[in-house]
């Protein structure tokens, strides 16, 4: 398992100000939006999210230095591996939770 | 005879092969810990996002949550991030002394969060939300409390592995530990992306 030897050897100052600027820009424009109420709640929900994933991926990318690359091929597995289980932890207590609040209201 | 001798070259190519995967199992085991770590904070979301409107009548996080000081508190963690990567970087170069620079202003920056995360809690409790006032709180509590947790046992961490590298050097040893102490502080502020987004975004929206 040579994936994480390999993560130690790439990296440069140039790929963290890069992570680092995106990081702020998209931790910025969310805050913003919110604070200043500037647009329809749906829209806001919308594009926090995806404010969210993106810097998600972009500190996997610039600051974890993961790529799919062959040699770093199990960390990559075993990582889809979680997003697929984190999905079907959270969709999945939200979908059975609200359904059970529901049955539970029209037994009133 | 030949065949001893076979047997023991092998033995001799197995053993070496091993120590060499040391580090790189050390680092693969480790981030199987990483994705363990992020089920247990799913879990923790999930029943977050299950109980976000249970409020008891009691306090809503409209009530309370300043964005302002939340957005500081990001800042602070996400350059924390940054800094590591450069002590990685100076960790490369074999620059002990630099290294040391930036790891010190990470942990500063660290504790500066963990310093208003915990005026955050004492603030709220003292507002009349305690983790006993409604689903909703001890949720919100547990989540947060987890990861400030996760971030105060990183500092420590960090002290310990300062203490090694002033006395060992930057050995392949303590490298192994500097990368995946990196990996956990990254991990910490990718938790805290969902943390900022999920619990006080959505959280002052609703």
């Amino acid at each position: 398992m040579s994936g994480g030897a390999e993560h130690a050897a790439h990296g440069s100052v140039k790929e963290y100000v890069v992570g680092l600027i995106l990081s702020i820009g998209l931790t910025v424009i969310p805050f913003g939006l919110v604070m200043s109420g500037a647009l329809s709640h749906p829209l806001t929900y919308g594009i926090i999210a995806l404010c969210a994933v993106g810097q998600l991926l972009v500190q996997v990318i610039f600051f974890l230095h993961m790529n799919g690359s062959a040699e770093q091929i199990w960390n990559t597995v075993s990582g889809a591996f979680v997003v697929l289980i984190v999905f079907v932890i959270m969709l999945g207590s939200i979908w059975v939770m609200n359904h059970l609040n529901h049955n539970m209201l029209l037994g009133h | 005879m030949t065949d001893l001798t076979v047997n023991a070259n092998h033995a001799a190519e197995h053993d070496d092969e091993e120590h060499h995967d040391y580090a790189g199992d050390a680092m693969f085991g480790f981030w199987i810990y990483i994705m363990s770590d992020c089920m247990l904070f799913a879990t923790l979301f999930a029943s977050y996002a299950v109980l976000s409107s249970s409020f008891a009548g009691g306090l809503t996080p409209l009530d309370l949550f300043d964005l302002k000081f939340v957005f500081v508190e990001t800042a602070l963690l996400l350059f924390s991030s940054f800094t590591f990567g450069m002590a990685m970087l100076m960790a490369k170069k074999q620059d002990i002394k630099k290294l040391m620079l930036w790891l010190g202003i990470t942990f500063l920056l660290g504790g500066g969060f963990l310093g208003m995360e915990l005026y955050e809690f004492y603030h709220f409790s003292h507002e009349g939300a305690t983790p006993q006032t409604s689903a909703y709180w001890s949720a919100f509590y547990a989540l947060l409390a987890t990861h400030g947790l996760h971030v105060f046992i990183g500092m420590l961490w960090m002290i310990i592995l300062v203490v090694h590298i002033l006395k060992n050097g930057l050995t392949e040893v303590n490298n192994t530990r500097l990368w995946c102490l990196s990996l956990f502080w990254h991990f910490l502020d990718i938790i805290w992306i969902c943390v900022f987004s999920i619990v006080y975004l959505f959280g002052v929206m609703q």
